[in-house]
């Protein structure tokens, strides 16, 4: 065998793999849903090809009610975590000291990696009527009677900012640390004011960061459904959760594919469109938070 | 810090409270969920009955502790076997996308790179559902073609397995393709020149260098694949990993602090975990960064 064809032969050993894993576990089942949710069913047993599924879904304002509540909140959920976690990277990256940094970068972390579950169950412990803030409010005599401060709004958005703003810090404050800090001097000593530096210098420089952070906080919130469901209760009105309920409580399959590409759709609509609007792309910040 | 930049000091003490404050947030549900496995009362709320280790070790009703309960250490067992397969499956192909893409050229190879990304992207309740449909499509084939019931295609252990390898693999091919990167080429060229053979080139140049991204990217993969709920709640079937068997607990009304056990003992668990993954990999890099892991 000549070096060439060895070569070939590795090629084809390591293309193998990867293409079983890409084709039979992500191409083909998403093809197979996309294939359900176009079939109607006319008698028992017997379907047709058509749009009735996406039709469904148009004439029944809950379901894209929704749809669009889940979309607002993940989107304002993610703004949040921006506001909240660009302050919190950049003093990690920047302001802390060398020890104070590396404990820093420790604490997020170890959060970090607590399943969702763990810590909305935490949440429930502090806000439910007979939880520890109830109890605190009631001790300090602020309140009359325990106070219920879960199943609403407000709470699944504190929950969600808080299952997934340790993934906006992470990667934000990375890429700020590979920031030479002579580029803020120099901002500084050509006169611009701190608000100048930030927005002229900083925020451009950790574009990639921002990106990766916000379409990763994106997707896990659009994504969600222990948090929506544990701090908002049953009737949360969140997406996943129609998705579970057609797919294995009303055994209505064709309706929950629907749903599941709706869903996609969105999502990658969503991310799409940031990458166009930074100029970013996949491989340069997803990729690269990953790595 | 940056010497020449001074703000205020009231800036910086404002700045350093919103920090703190920061912190205390990230912290609270954490530790309100450990401190009440050690409440000697049936209920995880206030108020504070005293000091007990029932939750861990107690044997008698109502007080089963995490030691006696059953379904809890099934769970335990389960989701231990699950994260094992999956790290095992998707270490190895991630090794192997991890070489296709850094060592190899082929037609469509950007197009294939995106490909390998897009999980990551894919919400985790699709990526269940997709996977459940064709293999429910295929067993339902086989099922009326051939009159035999292919039962590890219906939800189960190796569902699971797949589901949550099917994401996790995008983890670890990344993570090992990183370290991959860096390797000096002429390191194994000089290897080839003194004799040795392929086997042995990869065993004792490459395979070393790359091993920290391997423990790692291990770890990793363990961790996401122990907490992973939204892929698997739709492919499990009578064996349910931990957090199913949790999530189902905290439903019901009046689930006792044994669950307060099973938490602390997760949080310690992989904030065990986490420590070892960034040790691991210090050398690699100067600054302690650590790696986001992926739940869905």
């Amino acid at each position: 065998m000549t070096r060439q064809h060895v070569r070939r032969l590795t090629l084809f050993m390591l293309l193998a793999p990867f293409l079983l894993w890409i084709l039979l576990m992500i191409v083909l089942p998403h093809l197979g849903i996309f294939a359900l949710s176009l079939r109607e069913k006319v008698a028992p047993l017997v379907y047709t090809i058509g749009p009735k599924n996406y039709l469904d879904f148009l004439r029944e304002p809950i379901y894209w009610n929704t749809l669009l509540r889940t979309a607002s909140i993940s989107i304002l959920v993610t703004a949040l975590t921006f506001l909240v976690g660009f302050p919190i990277a950049y003093y990690i990256a920047k302001i802390a000291g060398r020890r104070v940094k590396g404990a820093l970068f420790l604490a997020c972390l170890i959060p970090l990696w607590v399943s969702d579950l763990v810590r909305a169950y935490g949440w429930m412990i502090l806000l439910r009527e007979t939880g520890v803030v109830s109890s605190v409010l009631q001790w300090t005599g602020i309140v009359d009677g325990p106070v219920e401060l879960l199943y609403n709004d407000a709470t699944v958005v504190v929950g969600l900012v808080y299952t997934v703003v340790l993934f906006m810090i992470v990667p934000l404050a990375s890429t700020l640390e590979g920031m030479d800090d002579s580029l803020i001097e120099a901002g500084y000593n050509l006169g611009g004011s701190g608000f100048t530096v930030m927005r002229r210098i900083v925020i451009p420089y950790a574009m990639p960061g921002i990106v990766a952070g916000s379409i990763i906080v994106f997707m896990l919130t659009a994504g969600s459904y222990l948090t929506p469901i544990l701090l908002g209760g049953k009737n949360s009105m969140w997406f996943t959760e129609q998705i579970y309920e057609q797919f294995i409580t009303r055994f209505n399959w064709e309706s929950g594919a629907t749903f599941g590409i709706l869903l996609l759709l969105f999502t990658s609509l969503t991310v799409w469109l940031g990458l166009r609007l930074s100029g970013q792309s996949l491989a340069t910040t997803v990729a690269r938070s990953e790595a | 810090m940056i010497p020449s930049v001074r703000p205020s000091r009231l800036f910086t003490w404002s700045y350093r409270a919103c920090v703190l404050a920061f912190f205390l947030y990230l912290i609270a549900p954490l530790t309100a969920a450990g401190v009440f496995a050690f409440n000697d009362s049936l209920f995880a709320s206030m108020p504070w009955k005293g000091f007990t280790l029932d939750w861990f070790v107690g044997d008698t009703e109502p007080k089963i502790g995490l030691l006696h309960d059953n379904r809890l250490l099934k769970g335990l067992g389960v989701s231990f076997l699950v994260a094992t397969m999956v790290s095992l499956a998707s270490l190895l192909v991630g090794l192997t996308n991890a070489f296709l893409f850094e060592r190899h050229w082929f037609p469509l190879k950007g197009l294939c790179y995106m490909l390998m990304i897009v999980p990551l992207v894919i919400p985790g309740v699709l990526l269940g559902i997709s996977i459940l449909v064709l293999a429910s499509g295929i067993a339902n084939y086989v099922e009326n073609t051939f009159g035999y019931e292919p039962d590890f295609l219906r939800p189960g252990l190796p569902l699971v397995v797949l589901g949550q390898a099917s994401f996790i693999i995008t983890i670890t091919s990344l993570v090992i393709a990183a370290r991959l990167r860096k390797f000096d080429r002429t390191l194994e060229e000089a290897a080839f020149n003194l004799g040795a053979s392929r086997t042995r080139v990869f065993l004792t140049i490459t395979l070393p260098y790359i091993r920290p991204a391997l423990i790692g990217a291990g770890l990793v993969a363990f961790l996401v694949s122990f907490e992973n709920f939204n892929t698997t709640l739709f492919l499990v079937g009578s064996d349910a990993p931990l957090t199913v068997t949790m999530y189902d607990r905290m439903l019901k009304v009046g689930s006792t602090p044994v669950l307060n056990a099973v938490s602390l003992l997760l949080i310690v668990g992989s904030g065990a975990l986490a420590l070892v993954s960034v040790f691991v990999q210090l050398e690699k890099r100067r600054s302690p960064a650590p790696r986001a892991p992926r739940e869905r």
